[in-house]
Parts: C-alpha cells; sequence; structure tokens
C-alpha cells in the first residue's frame, strides 16, 4: 500500500506571536519552527499501518527549505521517502490542498495521512479540502483508525461522544490527539534520515482566494480583580458573578 | 451577481441545535447590511421544531430530507447541499464552526472551487464586501480576512453570536426528499459519552488542573460543576497524568471553548490552556500562586488553595438563590 502523510512547518506552540511591519504576517524573527504536533500522530498511524500491511511511507511538505528539518525528522520516525514541494509565498487552504493534491495523484497514494490541523492557521480543513479535490473519501477529527482490505472503519470526536465511521479507499485520515502516541526517532533512525535524500519538486501554483486584510494583537483582556487569598472572598465572587458578569 | 445568503443549519437526531438559531440570527442581519435574500437548509429526516428557526428572521427554510439523514453522512450531506447552493444559486454560505460544520464546509468549498474563512468570530461588511475576523496561532492573534472568488464558505464560532430572544415568526417550510445520497461514508453509530454535558456544548465549564492534587480530588470540581449545571473540563496535564479523559481536555490539543462563565481550578494558565478557554465570557481563576499567568485573563480571581475555596464556594452557591438558572445545551439522544 502506498500512504503519504503531509506535513506542516509550524511556528513552535509556545513562540510570542508579534505582528510584522505589514500587520498582515508575523514577524518571524526569533520564531522557532517545528514539525506541527498533530502531524505527528499522522506519522505515527501511517508507520504502524504500514507495520501491519506492508507498503511504503511517502512523506509531503509544501513550504521552503527550512521544511526540511520537519520532513528529515518524519524520515528519523521510519518514513521512507521525503519530499519537499518547493513555494516561497503565502498560501490560503484551498491552493495549498490543490498542490498537495496534485502530488498525492502523482504518487498514486490510496491512503493518506494528515494532522486535523497546522497549529498556525489553526483552519482544520486541509484533509477535507484535499479529499474532495481528489475524490477520495474523508474521516476528520480520528480518534481511532481500524483498515482491513481497503474498508476504514474509524471514529471521529464530535461534541459529547464520537462517531463511528465506515468508508473505503481512497481515503484521507486527519489525525487527533488520542488516536496514538508517537514514536520517538531512535538514533539508527536518524542517522538513517541523514543518508536519505529528500526530493524537491516546484509546488504547482493556484490563486488563493482568501486574501488578508489585516493581522492585529487580541485587545489586551484587562487582568480581572483578584478578590481574596481565602474563602472569604467567595460571598463577593458570588455576588460578582451575578450582579456584574451576569452568569450565574 | 446579487448575494445570497444561505444559513445551513444542524439537528442532532432531528432536535435542532442551539447553533443554528445563531447562525440564522448571524445570516438574517448580514442580509440586512447586505441588503439581499437569506435562506436556511438543512439536512435531516423528520424535523419537527423546524420553523422555530423563523424566530431568528429567516423565511424559508429548506428540509433535504432522507430518513438515514438522523445521522451524519459526509458524502450524502455534501453532495446534496454542494446541488441545493447551485440550484439555489446561493453565494454567501454560513456553517457553525461545530464538528459538522467543520467537516461539511470544506467539502462544500472544494465543491464549489470556493473561498473559506473559518472560526470566525466577528463579520463586518465594507461596500459590498465581507470582513470576517477569526483567531489564528492560537488565538495569539487575530486576522480579517476578505475572500475573493463569487463563492464564499464561512463557519461561526459557536456562542459568539447572541440569537437573542425568539420572537413568534413562523417560516415557510420546504421539503425535498433526497431519494439516492451517496452514502461511500457515513456515520454508523453514535457513542455518546455516558451522562456527561460535554465542555464544547456548555455554557458553564469547571475546569481542574494539576493543582487538584490527584484524580479522586475532581469529586470537588465535579461537585461545583453539578451545582452551576456545568460541565467539567480539564488542563492537559491531568489528562497526560490519566486522572481525566481526553474529552474532557481544554486547550490547544484538547477543545476550543467559549462559555459564558468558565472555572479554572488549580490551573496555571499555559499558553496551550488559554488557546482553548481566553475567548470565553466571563473567566474565573482559583488558584494559590497570585502570579499564575491565568489571573492575566480573569475576570475574577481568589488566589487561594483550591480544597480550602471550592468547598466554601459550593455552599455559598447552594444556599443562594440564582436569579437565572443557566441555560444548558444537552445533547439530545
Ligand atoms: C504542543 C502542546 C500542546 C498543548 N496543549 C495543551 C492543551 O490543549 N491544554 C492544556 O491545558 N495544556 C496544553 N499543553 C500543556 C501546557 O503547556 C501546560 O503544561 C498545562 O496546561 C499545564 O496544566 P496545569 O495548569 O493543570 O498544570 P501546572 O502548570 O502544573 O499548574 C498547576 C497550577 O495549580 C496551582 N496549584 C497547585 N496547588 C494548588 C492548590 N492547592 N490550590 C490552588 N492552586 C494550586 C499552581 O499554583 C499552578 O499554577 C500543551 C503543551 C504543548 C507543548
Amino acid at each position: 500500500m502506498k500512504i503519504a502523510v503531509c506535513i506542516s512547518h509550524v511556528p513552535d506552540t509556545a513562540t510570542k506571536i508579534k505582528i510584522g511591519s505589514d500587520a498582515k504576517s508575523i514577524d518571524p524573527t526569533d520564531v522557532t519552527y517545528i514539525l506541527n504536533p498533530y502531524d505527528e500522530f499522522a506519522i505515527e498511524e501511517a508507520l504502524k499501518t504500514k507495520e501491519k500491511f506492508g507498503g511504503e511511507v511517502v512523506v509531503i511538505s509544501l513550504g521552503d527549505d527550512s521544511n526540511k528539518e520537519s520532513i528529515r525528522k518524519a524520515l528519523a520516525m521510519g518514513a521512507d521517502n521525503g519530499i519537499l514541494l518547493k513555494d516561497n509565498g503565502m498560501r490560503d487552504s484551498l491552493s495549498l490542498s490543490k498542490a498537495l493534491a496534485d502530488e498525492i495523484k502523482f504518487q498514486n497514494a490510496d491512503l493518506v495521512f494528515m494532522g486535523k490541523q497546522s497549529v498556525d492557521f489553526d483552519n482544520s480543513i486541509t484533509g477535507q479540502l484535499t479529499a474532495e479535490i481528489l475524490g477520495y473519501n474523508c474521516v476528520s477529527v480520528v480518534v481511532k483508525f481500524d483498515i482491513n482490505e481497503n474498508k476504514i472503519v474509524a471514529e471521529r470526536e464530535i461534541e459529547g461522544g464520537k462517531e463511528v465511521i465506515e468508508t473505503s479507499t481512497p481515503a484521507i485520515i486527519t489525525c487527533q490527539k488520542g488516536l496514538n502516541e508517537p514514536r520517538y526517532a531512535s538514533l539508527k533512525g536518524i542517522m538513517a534520515a541523514k543518508k536519505k535524500v529528500i526530493e524537491e519538486k516546484n509546488a504547482t501554483s493556484f490563486d488563493n482566494k482568501l486574501e488578508i486584510v489585516q493581522m492585529s494583537k487580541p485587545l489586551g483582556k484587562q487582568a480581572g480583580k483578584i478578590l481574596g487569598n481565602d474563602s472569604t472572598a467567595v460571598p463577593e465572587l458570588v455576588r460578582l458573578l451575578k450582579e456584574e458578569a451576569k452568569v450565574i | 451577481m446579487a448575494n445570497k445568503i444561505l444559513v445551513v443549519l444542524e439537528q442532532r437526531y432531528n432536535v435542532i441545535k442551539k447553533i443554528s438559531n445563531e447562525i440564522s440570527k448571524a445570516g438574517f442581519e448580514l442580509s440586512q447590511k447586505l441588503n439581499c435574500e437569506v435562506e436556511a437548509v438543512i439536512n435531516g429526516g423528520e424535523i419537527s421544531d423546524l420553523n422555530k428557526i423563523g424566530n431568528y428572521g429567516i423565511k424559508k427554510i429548506t428540509l433535504l430530507k432522507n430518513s438515514e439523514f438522523t445521522k451524519y453522512s459526509p458524502s450524502a450531506f455534501s453532495k446534496s447541499l454542494t446541488e441545493f447552493i447551485n440550484e439555489i444559486n446561493a453565494n454567501i454560505i454560513l456553517f457553525g464552526n461545530t464538528s459538522l460544520g467543520k467537516d461539511l464546509a470544506p467539502r462544500i468549498a472544494a465543491r464549489l472551487d470556493a473561498g473559506i474563512a473559518v472560526d470566525v468570530i466577528k463579520i463586518e461588511t465594507s461596500e459590498n464586501n465581507i470582513i470576517a475576523t477569526r483567531p489564528i496561532y492560537a488565538g495569539k492573534a487575530l486576522v480579517d480576512i476578505k475572500i475573493n472568488s463569487e463563492k464564499k464558505v464561512f463557519t461561526i464560532r459557536p456562542n459568539v453570536f447572541n440569537p437573542g430572544e425568539p420572537t413568534e415568526n413562523n417560516s415557510e417550510i420546504i421539503v425535498k426528499g433526497i431519494s439516492s445520497p451517496d452514502f461511500s461514508t457515513k456515520v454508523v453509530e453514535v457513542k455518546k459519552a455516558e451522562g456527561k454535558l460535554d465542555v464544547a456544548e456548555a455554557s458553564i465549564i469547571v475546569s481542574g488542573g494539576r493543582g487538584m492534587k490527584e484524580a479522586a480530588n475532581f469529586k470537588l470540581v465535579e461537585d461545583l460543576a453539578e451545582v452551576l449545571g456545568a460541565a467539567v473540563g480539564a488542563s492537559r496535564a491531568v489528562v497526560d497524568a490519566g486522572w481525566r479523559p481526553h474529552a474532557e481536555q481544554v486547550g490547544q490539543t484538547g477543545k476550543t471553548v467559549s462559555p459564558n462563565l468558565y472555572i479554572a481550578l488549580g490551573i496555571s494558565g499555559a499558553i496551550q490552556h488559554l488557546a482553548g478557554m481566553r475567548s470565553s465570557k466571563c473567566i474565573v481563576a482559583i488558584n494559590k500562586d497570585a502570579d499564575a499567568p491565568i489571573f492575566q485573563i480573569a475576570d475574577y480571581g481568589i488566589a487561594g488553595d483550591v480544597f480550602e475555596v471550592v468547598p466554601a464556594l459550593i455552599a455559598e452557591l447552594k444556599s443562594n438563590k440564582f436569579k437565572k438558572m443557566p441555560s444548558f445545551r444537552r445533547w439530545h439522544l
């Protein structure tokens, strides 16, 4: 089975975000970039599926040279091949998905794993968009995954419970925390990854349909009142919740 | 092309969800600003309370009906909706940013080759254009977005648009049978988390963190939630420790919530936790460390020991009559 994993290279979640001088992007100085945390679940599930059924895991990432760092991490975890779709510009999710779809088609992958969202734009739509463009089936926000022949049974998280979904390959699965425990790269894996060649291609270009008008920082909430340091403050808290905030 | 707005409503087990009221009101207000038509659509079976949506301004609702539509089918819902959108020639399509909306909206956008803006918390118009605002980088920044394609898809964050009080104003309901749906992807079973109110649907949340010290002490969190009619939430630290299930986790790798009241007990307020709850309307923090970052975004705080303060809070609430009982959004099975 040919399994593809699409990964993104994103600012570390603990990074302080500063708005750039153009007011349309963030200031990249001092920002550390990492493999998108949700993509680790995607890589792990791809490796587990390969271990069960055999095949090949190919990692695809669209971006500039720095994305190679995250591709290397995936290779060190055990992926077989890495592809960098070179692109230096800003893309909206639809244009990104079209380029990913092109490569997935070229790779002839019948099973694709992605993180449920990238932690930069927090969109949570790339998997679904890509699947529709390809005419693949798709299950998003998956916390349990099972495949037998080409039949897929997956559980996705919903409000107050889970939906059990049945579908078949070709399919895209977007992965949520809880699906698995991503493995650490072994020393052997890290050494092997260094020797692997990351294939570079130009990403196919498509128009953006989204335009960023401006980025801003959320209005700093005024730190509220500390009403006291023990239970004597409780009656005042309850009064404020009732009379000032009117939430109870 | 003249604008036409379509609001995609949600039901679960044929009961209209509260998000439907919110997006109906948002769609209605937008239609007034753009001076254009607005209507609504829903996939479902027999839905009894559908005409109540009219109370939030929508006069025409189409039910895409199939007895199997009680449960979600990504393939069937997206196919029938896309056909409907093309048929009525809607160009502005609104979804709720819920588990269903988040799954469905991008599928529709791809089928329509439309730009999509998700998790919108504010919609404004400038001339005939829509400017949507949404949080990015886990809420550390906001972005204003314009969609330049002819068709535009938006998902709207729950609990941000206040639907206000309903008025008596019934709608015209049109039923369209969907006879041969594409069930290549479908829900075969729904597993409901036993007897619990989910954080994603609650209007009050009481969350516990590592400051609760051990799993057994969550009894105190549950007791406080009980008197308030609230859902129990948790920080990642306690989920990772195995004290609480992941379904309760609030934050970047958990759920994003925006309840009317969020009470954080023994939670430090790490940036990834704030990412999931910072848009809550009122935040209360109880933490013995007065310098904990949670106090930076809390409206009210008590810098004390949870084991001393929370029992007193429960007692005080029990002895007090609430002016208004919290309205919580139960999931009807
Ligand atoms: C990629 C990534 C994703 C993450 N996603 C999430 C996420 O989704 N959600 C999330 O919550 N975290 C997330 N985290 C983890 C986050 O960084 C913090 O580690 C976590 O939120 C800390 O949980 P806590 O506040 O319960 O624990 P701590 O940080 O240990 O805080 C415990 C607090 O309890 C207080 N306390 C102790 N005893 C008492 C007492 N008796 N009375 C009152 N107060 C007391 C302490 O003063 C302290 O402030 C993520 C981290 C990473 C790297």
